[in-house]
């Protein structure tokens, strides 16, 4: 599962690297006299709605959602860490407001409240990046207050408490380590939840806006010729599940391997 | 048992004012004036003073927080730009449609989970457990605008079985529930399965089969019946995905509910109608949590007391 996840995501990197240099095409170069074509040799996707490479737009994609699910996925680790550490190990007031700020921003499900954000804001990279990141600390930040409550009690943390070193010191040295596994398995399965958050603020017209070729906006641009042109949907939608399986194995194969208490229970 | 409903009430009180705030301050991110935003660029004077003054944009920030805080009280949730009716009405008339949607999807998902969760336990680590495994993890990675589509192309399109869009007949809510309930049943058929393989563990059903019950009824009546409540909480759980995967579905399908009143709202800029489906939507899934947790704790003494 890891190999197999490992690899679908290194593909996918490969892809968004060099994609440019796989395909003659530009992603935004229109051949309006072949618009919707079906694929063919020379345009082995086919053509979207504007006589544009499918290929070219899939591969160009894919940069957008590798930056989006690490930028996303860097800031929303950082920030709930920080959060989470903070109102695990000191507790009292500042535990309160942040664990009440945890409770409110996970009673909107899932994508709801991202989808609030950019239609407050209006649809952009920057505000998908802004709302996505908003709701994505949550999760990180629950995961290490709880790790952090529970290894504050360790011997050696009391040991360093008694030997004088500071709060800071003693979080960052002994504490949030012990949360990095359960991390690193929670941010690699947040890259999955990143690119399908992307990809779904884009089909709903809230992301990233056209031409630049997001795998979301193509989807939306696909709805249009569903019955036409199938191949606009079929090929974008093929990108995104495999990065988002990608992931997911990757994600399920590292808690096997880097937190085997969580994976017996699991199925 | 009482206490334990009264004191998970009282948590959920500070969330409900937290949802309202987040909900209330959302008219206040729109960059630049909200006023402007709504009615455009070419709007007089007089009507962005009169749409300010309506919408009470005009008062200060503290009064606009008790009146949003008063009148979601009472359910009133302002007036629709893009209507012109009262926003609860028009998300009241949109509800059955939804939730008839939720519906399908709940009973799709158990109903392709629970075999496949059985099956996944009972022949744990055979070719066909991990089959049902990936099988389980491929839909969860499946995003629901992509199976929507694909499932129009293949049913609508080239079999001509169901219709595409709308819900004038029950064939209309075929392909929306399945492509609501798909991503859930992944969800509940990885529960299922760890589930039924804690059960089939258990002494009971290995003195069941002592008496000499058969292999599939010790599964079925017992392992299985012991596993559904685990289940079922999470399937009340899951509502809140359900919702939010709504929001898309009903916008692929053009399924008349809260999901596409909300993108519609949005593509209006119609504020009022936005904040009024976005509180609706996370007061439901707050109020299934609650209805969920007070439930398991009904059935499940342990967790009174923890």
């Amino acid at each position: 599962m890891l190999r197999v996840g490992g690899t679908l995501v290194a593909l996918t990197l490969l892809a968004a690297v060099i994609g440019p240099q796989l395909t003659p095409y530009d992603p935004a170069r229109q051949e309006l006299a072949l618009r919707l074509a079906a694929p063919t040799i020379s345009h082995p996707f086919g053509l979207d709605e504007l006589g544009r490479d499918i290929l070219a737009r899939v591969l160009a994609g894919a940069r957008i959602s590798f930056l989006v699910g690490v930028t996303v996925v860097l800031i929303s680790t950082a920030v709930g860490t920080l959060l989470g550490a903070v109102a695990g190990y000191f507790g009292g007031p500042a535990d309160d407001v942040i664990s009440r700020l945890i409770d409110t921003l996970l009673a909107f499900p899932g994508l709801l409240l991202a989808i609030a954000i950019v239609a407050v804001l209006g649809p952009s990279l920057i505000n998908v990046l802004v709302a996505l990141t908003l709701i994505g600390w949550v999760g990180y930040a629950r995961l290490v207050r709880g790790q952090v409550l529970r290894s504050r009690e360790f011997e050696y943390v009391q040991a360093a408490r008694a030997v004088g070193a500071n709060s800071a010191h003693i979080l960052w040295r002994h504490v949030i380590p012990t949360a990095i596994p359960a991390l690193v398995v929670q941010a690699t399965l947040g890259m999955a939840g990143a690119v399908i958050g992307e990809a779904s603020l884009s089909f709903l017209g809230l992301g990233v806006q056209p031409p630049t070729p997001s795998w979301g906006t193509m989807l939306n641009g696909g709805r249009a010729h569903i019955l036409d042109a199938p191949h606009l949907t079929i090929f974008p939608g093929i990108a995104i599940v495999l990065l988002v399986i990608g992931f997911n194995f990757l994600g399920d194969g590292l808690r096997d391997r880097l937190d085997p208490r969580q994976s017996q229970g699991r199925s | 048992m009482s206490r334990f409903l009264v004191r998970r009430v009282l948590l959920t009180l500070p969330v409900l004012l937290g949802v309202a705030t987040l909900v209330f301050s959302l008219i206040h991110l729109v960059p630049g004036d909200p006023v402007q935003a709504m009615l455009g660029e070419s709007a007089s004077q007089d009507d962005a003073a009169q749409l300010r003054s309506r919408l009470g944009l005009d008062r200060p920030i503290y009064v606009q927080y008790a009146n949003f805080m008063r009148n979601t009280v009472v359910g009133d949730l302002g007036i629709s730009l893009r209507t012109n009716q009262p926003v609860s009405r028009v998300i009241t008339e949109r509800m059955p449609a939804t939730f008839e949607l939720a519906g399908a999807a709940m009973i799709v998902a158990l109903v392709m989970a629970i075999p496949l969760g059985v099956i996944a336990a009972v022949r744990a680590g055979t070719p066909i457990d991990h089959a049902a495994t990936t099988l389980a993890l491929v839909g969860l990675s499946m995003p629901t605008f992509w199976l929507g589509p694909l499932l129009a192309i293949v049913f609508s399109v080239m079999l001509g079985w169901f219709p595409v869009s709308g819900r004038a007949t029950l064939a209309n809510l075929v392909l929306p529930a399945i492509t609501l309930g798909a991503p859930l049943a992944a969800v509940l058929a990885r529960m299922t399965r760890a589930s039924v393989l804690e059960e089939l563990r258990e002494l009971y059903v290995l003195a069941a089969r002592a008496r000499g019950v058969s292999r599939a009824r010790a599964i079925l009546r017992h392992a299985l019946r012991n596993s559904l409540i685990p289940i079922v909480t999470v399937l009340g759980l899951q509502l809140g995905s359900v919702l939010t995967g709504a929001v898309i579905t009903e916008t692929i399908f053009a399924w008349p509910g809260v999901g596409r009143l909300l993108i519609q709202s949005i593509s209006a800029r119609d504020y009022p109608a936005v904040q009024g489906c976005v509180l609706l939507i996370a007061l439901t899934y707050v109020s299934t949590n609650l209805l969920v947790d007070v439930a398991y704790g009904f059935l499940d003494p342990r967790i009174r007391y923890e």
